[in-house]
């Protein structure tokens, strides 16, 4: 058990000659809010691809609370305990919103009966996929998305659909939970309404969470850590107070 | 009246067997993307492994281990074949299906020479039934497809499997960061799609009994076909196709004017139908957003 759930040590990836990201560090401790903030094409949702191993690092390597995560296959990786969520949605969008989140309890090992049992429909089956459906509400219940379960994800709007992807990647359970903008494209209220449930979440299944966001006012409510990347290099770190008050921080953002 | 019903069962069964194999062009085709235009000499192996097989005189045994080969055939050719271009352009792809399928083709002639082989499996006969002539063997062919399809609906939509297996096809990445092994995944869809043609080569020989390198060619064009009228990637849809399809060359076979015309027809069908359902007739709707 390693002190820290994550840390990278000088993760870094070219495309071509573009160094998308080089030289990250971060260290995420148990039960943090941990915010990656930057301006557009800083390399945010890169280094989301790295620790989801979609990319191989050029440089630097990872680990999950102390094992070497490097060279895993994106499957494995969130077998291993990391799971996320997309800046642009990706739901299974002709399933409904109940089997989304199922989708997500695939590999839980409470729920696995053998193929033979399920073709041949035996009791544990039933048992098996009643105790999934449950434990898939429970986690709607979460996020109040419980009424509309049986609707289509596609029917959704936009604000559930983005909680859905959140209760579908808490289903897989995981160590560390990556949310990529959760906050994009929400009003004001139902801003306000997602940092309370990612609080709660927090609390609830003690977990560790690093978010991309661009909302200052989210990342300075909920955030304790910020790193902030600036083409694909670390600009700042710290506790976020102090981020947010360094003139190179404002200067990336606002520009001059 | 006599005459409609032994066509009508007749049609119903050779519908069943296209039912069977266009659901593996439509499963491997909504899950791994592509069109595996082997699948239809996958039918071809099959039925030469029952040939060679029936020197055990046990044709239960002959199929069973027709139906296993076929399933190591068609994993192995996705994992030497397809596996290493996943992520090339779909063009890749399916020049090399084309190629693994003339390949299995030729393999065949080399072995067992280009004349036609017999091969009896069962002989089952004949009954009356409310006066009319029915092989049993369709009746067999048509038992087993139902039941084949009703299983694999249930496998489908019910199984921790399945539900992976919808995942993967709706968004392969999302899917594989979920946890899902997608390779695995597609492995145990080329199973099942090469179990479901070993089955279908069965049928074939249940039907007439000889066996030859390409006699997957055109059972499989015709699946294909099917698939493509019930809509790509819908497995109820490779059903529907399937049993249309059956229906309609079994009833143009009967009249004789339009007999020698029967396989323009079936395929003028495909044609109608996409002019008017690019999709055919289960396929989802894609919208191209600007």
């Amino acid at each position: 058990m390693s002190e820290y759930v994550l840390e990278t040590k000088n993760l870094g990836i070219s495309f071509g000659g573009l160094k998308a990201a080089q030289d990250v560090n971060i260290r995420i401790k148990k039960n943090q809010l941990y915010g990656l903030i930057g301006p557009n094409g800083a390399g945010k949702t890169t280094i989301f691809n790295l620790l989801t191993c979609v990319y191989k690092p050029t440089t630097g390597t990872f680990y999950l609370d102390g094992e070497e995560m490097k060279g895993q296959t994106p499957h494995r990786i969130n077998q291993k305990g990391i799971a996320r969520t997309f800046q642009n949605i990706r739901l299974f969008n002709n399933m409904t919103v109940v089997r989304n989140v199922m989708v997500g309890l695939h590999n839980n090992p409470e729920y696995k009966c053998s193929v033979l049992e399920s073709v041949l429909r035996l009791p544990r089956h039933f048992k098996m996929e009643k105790a999934m459906r449950e434990r898939a509400k429970e986690l709607l219940r979460i996020f109040d998305l419980e009424q509309e379960r049986n609707s289509l994800a596609c029917n959704l709007p936009y604000g559930k659909q983005r909680k859905l992807e959140i209760a579908r990647a808490l289903a897989t359970n995981p160590k560390l939970l990556l949310l990529d903008e959760p906050a994009a494209g929400m009003n004001p209220h139902e801003t306000e309404d997602l940092a309370r449930t990612i609080r709660f979440i927090r609390d609830h299944f003690d977990m560790t969470i690093l978010l991309i966001e661009h909302d200052m006012g989210f990342v300075s409510e909920l955030c304790d850590e910020l790193t902030v990347l600036s083409f694909g290099t670390v600009l700042a770190q710290g506790d976020t107070k102090d981020v947010l008050q360094d003139p190179e921080v404002i200067k990336a953002y606002i520009g001059g | 009246m006599e005459e409609i019903l032994s066509t009508l069962i007749n049609g119903l069964s050779l519908g069943g067997i296209y039912a069977m194999i266009a659901l593996g062009y439509t499963m491997v085709y909504g899950i791994a993307k592509m069109l595996n235009f082997a699948h239809g000499d996958i039918i071809m192996v099959g039925g030469y492994l029952i040939y060679v097989f029936m020197a055990t005189k046990n044709p239960l045994i002959a199929i069973l281990l027709a139906v296993v080969g076929c399933v190591i055939l068609g994993v192995t050719i996705e994992k030497i074949a397809y596996k290493p271009l996943r992520g090339a352009s779909p063009l890749a792809v399916l020049i090399t299906a084309i190629g693994v399928s003339y390949m299995l083709q030729s393999l065949a002639q080399i072995i067992f020479g280009s004349a036609t082989q017999m091969v009896t499996v069962y002989e089952f006969g004949a009954v009356k039934l409310m006066g009319a002539t029915v092989q049993i063997s369709s009746l067999v062919t048509l038992g087993v497809t139902v039941a084949v399809m009703l299983a694999l609906t249930l496998f489908v939509k019910f199984t921790r499997l399945g539900r992976a297996m919808i995942a993967v096809s709706e968004d392969r990445d999302a899917a594989q960061l979920m946890g899902i092994n997608v390779n695995g995944i597609i492995t145990i869809t080329f199973a099942i799609g090469s179990a479901l043609a070993a089955l279908a080569g069965l049928f074939y020989l249940l039907k007439a009994p000889a066996v030859s390198g390409t006699m997957g060619a055109m059972p499989g064009i015709k699946a294909f076909t099917a698939a493509v009228i019930g809509g790509i990637g819908s497995i109820p849809g490779a059903m529907l196709g399937g049993i249309l399809l059956g229906m309609v060359e079994c009833i143009s076979y009967k009249i004789t004017a339009i007999a020698p015309y029967t396989d323009a027809i079936e395929f003028s069908i495909l044609i109608l139908i996409l002019l008017v359902r690019p999709t055919g007739f289960l396929g989802k709707k894609r919208r191209e957003k600007v």
